[in-house]
């Protein structure tokens, strides 16, 4: 219910008035500027690029997004309230989304789910003490032919089993993915590419 | 059944087919070198449209028709490619791009040379980490090549692609939810008319298409439009790839003409190879959530765009085939859908909002164990509020909920009435006060239990 507050989703106590984004980052942003026709539309890779810097999207955060793309703050926190993707508390090193859709359910999902929220002690949107692991549900994760499936990060770990659940949590590399990362993932156009410290 | 030589998967399992040049050793290309150099874009349109192309993405609108619908006088055109798959059981176009990026690409080169955009616009949902790698390392790889950028070809065309990923919305599948995310707003369908094609994205005339659909176009370009006419039936014509899940023995993504029937995508050789354990079926889901569901005596409905409304269904949706076996609790089936629903609904129109919140919460009361006899009744006249095609709502989304919870409901009523029956009086009070007091202290409800 994108209309439904979460905890994890309520602007977290972050007003201070230093600017937060580093010059390395809002030149990231910058870059994307090149690619639509209004720098409101460079407003979710914005998002995208400050919650993996900074973990989640403060206040401050979206007042110096604001900054960026000219457009008033408010219209920021509409686009950033409306998506689940977006964390607004600060949440774990990794985070552990597990699918409920009706293929990964029908296969076991919900022991599944019980068996990472027992595991890690916590409830559905709550992050660890030791802030390794956020634990979130998605409707959904386009993986239906291995369900039940899990997101670590960026690892999709599919056909996992609640006896399964320990292991995979215990490994360390569990969200490391080994496909070849395009250069442009920063969002510099080509030709400004090799101008920029890759600074990840 | 003669056993169908692969199209759109012809490249998976093929080493490196991910790769530029493999996929361009495999005629990769030569379509889109075709069309840019022998072809001009009223004559890409026209043999799309003699190929009766329909969209992939679930409505099944004929393609050629969509791109027609541009106003002659326009500047700057915009091409969004439909990559949020985001229905449950459907997992065709992530299985496309993981395995074959290139032909995805080559596709939305044809697409813009007949639409005549000046840029694409690829929108991919933000769970689909891996395949976003993919395709963006492919995407790097062709503008090195020279097949974006300016002057494509030599043929004086020039078109931008780039990804643009969403972040968690259901809704952002729907095209105008899709252009308003693009935009950089949250992800709320627009009110049509203006339709995409006249007033989209920027306010400039836009065209959306899905993955699958940009796919195909190669292969009627390099076979031809009558090729593609033969393949599957008279009004639904082409390959599709069916994606199944579920307790079967051989999940996955198969491609077959479209035509094939339930039970041959479930039980057969090439496909499903029956279930597993030798459980019988109790329920088939075969397009997407949003189409409604089949009963085990209904397994011959042939997944094309026409013969699926004989069965009560809304259309043919994406073709991704959920199955449902003997030990699943149809309350379950019932409220994990309604939750679905509920969750996705972006909240605009009160009866989508309201509608798929309510069912949710009645949903869970009678999975629970706490279900009433009037909450069958009172779930699908809920889902005849949300909207009856064509609609009162902005997006479907309505329509995508009231079908397959009224279809589980009227399919599965004598088995949800049993279970209902069984329930022990006390339980289901305390259980129903437990998940939701508000419901149970409704005066017009009071008098029906």
């Amino acid at each position: 219910m994108a209309w439904q507050s979460i905890d994890r989703v309520t602007p977290a106590d972050d007003d201070s008035d230093e600017p937060l984004l580093s010059e390395a980052v809002k030149e990231k942003i910058r870059g994307f500027f090149v690619r639509y026709p209004t720098k409101r539309a460079a407003l979710l890779p914005a998002l995208h690029i400050v919650q993996e810097t900074y973990g989640q999207i403060s206040h401050r955060a979206m007042r110096d997004i604001a900054d960026l793309l000219e457009i008033p703050p408010s219209h920021v926190l509409d686009t950033v309230s409306f998506y689940s993707h977006f964390w607004r508390h600060p949440r774990g090193q990794k985070v552990v989304v597990s699918c409920r859709g009706l293929s990964c359910e029908l296969m076991g999902a919900r022991e599944v789910n019980e068996a990472i929220a027992s595991h890690l002690g916590i409830r559905e949107h709550e992050t660890t003490p030791d802030g390794q692991y956020s634990f979130v549900t998605e409707e959904c994760l386009g993986a239906c032919e291995h369900g039940p499936c899990v997101l670590i990060n960026e690892k999709l770990h599919k056909c996992v089993k609640a006896a399964d659940v320990p292991r995979l949590l215990a490994d360390p590399d569990n969200d490391k993915v080994d496909v070849p990362r395009s250069d442009l993932y920063d969002g510099l156009p080509l030709a400004k590419k090799d101008v920029l410290p890759d600074n990840d | 059944m003669t056993r169908f030589e692969p199209v759109l998967l012809k490249n998976v399992g093929v080493e490196g087919a991910r790769t530029l040049r493999v996929y361009e050793s495999r005629s990769g290309y030569s379509s889109a070198r075709k069309v840019l150099g022998t072809m001009t874009p009223t004559d890409v349109i026209d043999e799309v449209k003699k190929s009766k192309l329909r969209g992939r993405g679930g409505a099944g609108f004929p393609t050629g028709i969509k791109w027609s619908f541009l106003p002659a006088d326009r500047d700057v055109t915009y091409l969004c490619v439909n990559f949020d798959e985001a229905e449950p059981g459907t997992f065709n176009n992530r299985y496309l791009v993981e395995n074959d990026p290139h032909m995805l690409l080559e596709g939305i080169l044809i697409a813009g040379y007949a639409t005549g955009s000046t840029t694409a616009y690829i929108y991919i949902r933000a769970e689909f980490c891996e395949p976003f790698h993919v395709l963006q390392k492919a995407l790097d790889e062709a503008y090195a090549a020279s097949f974006f950028g300016n002057d494509i070809f030599g043929s004086g065309y020039s078109l931008e692609c780039y990804i643009h990923r969403g972040a968690g919305a259901y809704v952002c599948g729907e095209e105008t939810g899709l252009i308003e995310s693009l935009e950089g707003k949250r992800g709320w369908p627009r009110i049509k008319p203006p339709f995409p094609a006249i007033e989209g994205a920027f306010g400039k005339p836009t065209v959306v298409n899905n993955v699958e659909t940009l796919a195909c176009l190669p292969h009627i370009i390099e076979r031809g439009a009558e090729w593609f006419c033969s393949v599957g039936t008279q009004e639904s014509t082409g390959p599709k790839l069916y994606t199944l899940s579920g307790p079967v023995n051989r999940p996955g993504c198969y491609e077959a003409p479209l035509g094939l029937t339930v039970r041959e995508l479930i039980e057969g050789d090439d496909f499903g190879q029956g279930m597993i354990g030798h459980k019988k079926i109790k329920g088939v889901i075969p397009g997407g959530l949003s189409v409604g569901i089949l009963t085990a005596d209904e397994l011959d409905c042939q997944l094309d765009f026409e013969d699926v409304r004989r069965y009560g269904l809304l259309g043919l949706g994406t073709a991704g085939v959920i199955v449902i076996n003997e030990d699943a609790d149809m309350r379950a089936v019932l409220a994990n859908v309604a939750r679905f629903y509920a969750m996705e609904s972006c909240g605009q129109c009160t009866q989508c909002r309201e509608g798929t919140g309510w069912i949710d919460k009645i949903a869970k009361r009678l999975a629970a164990g706490a279900g009433r006899g009037v909450d069958l009744d009172l779930m699908i006249e809920l889902t005849r509020h949300m909207g009856v095609l064509p609609g009162m709502s902005i997006c479907g989304l309505p329509d995508g909920a009231a079908y397959p919870i009224r279809t589980i409901i009227e399919k599965f009523r004598d088995e949800l009435e049993d279970l209902i029956r069984r329930q022990e009086p006390g339980d289901a009070e305390a259980a129903m006060k437990q998940i939701n007091p508000a419901v149970y202290a409704l005066p017009m409800t009071e008098q029906r239990v």
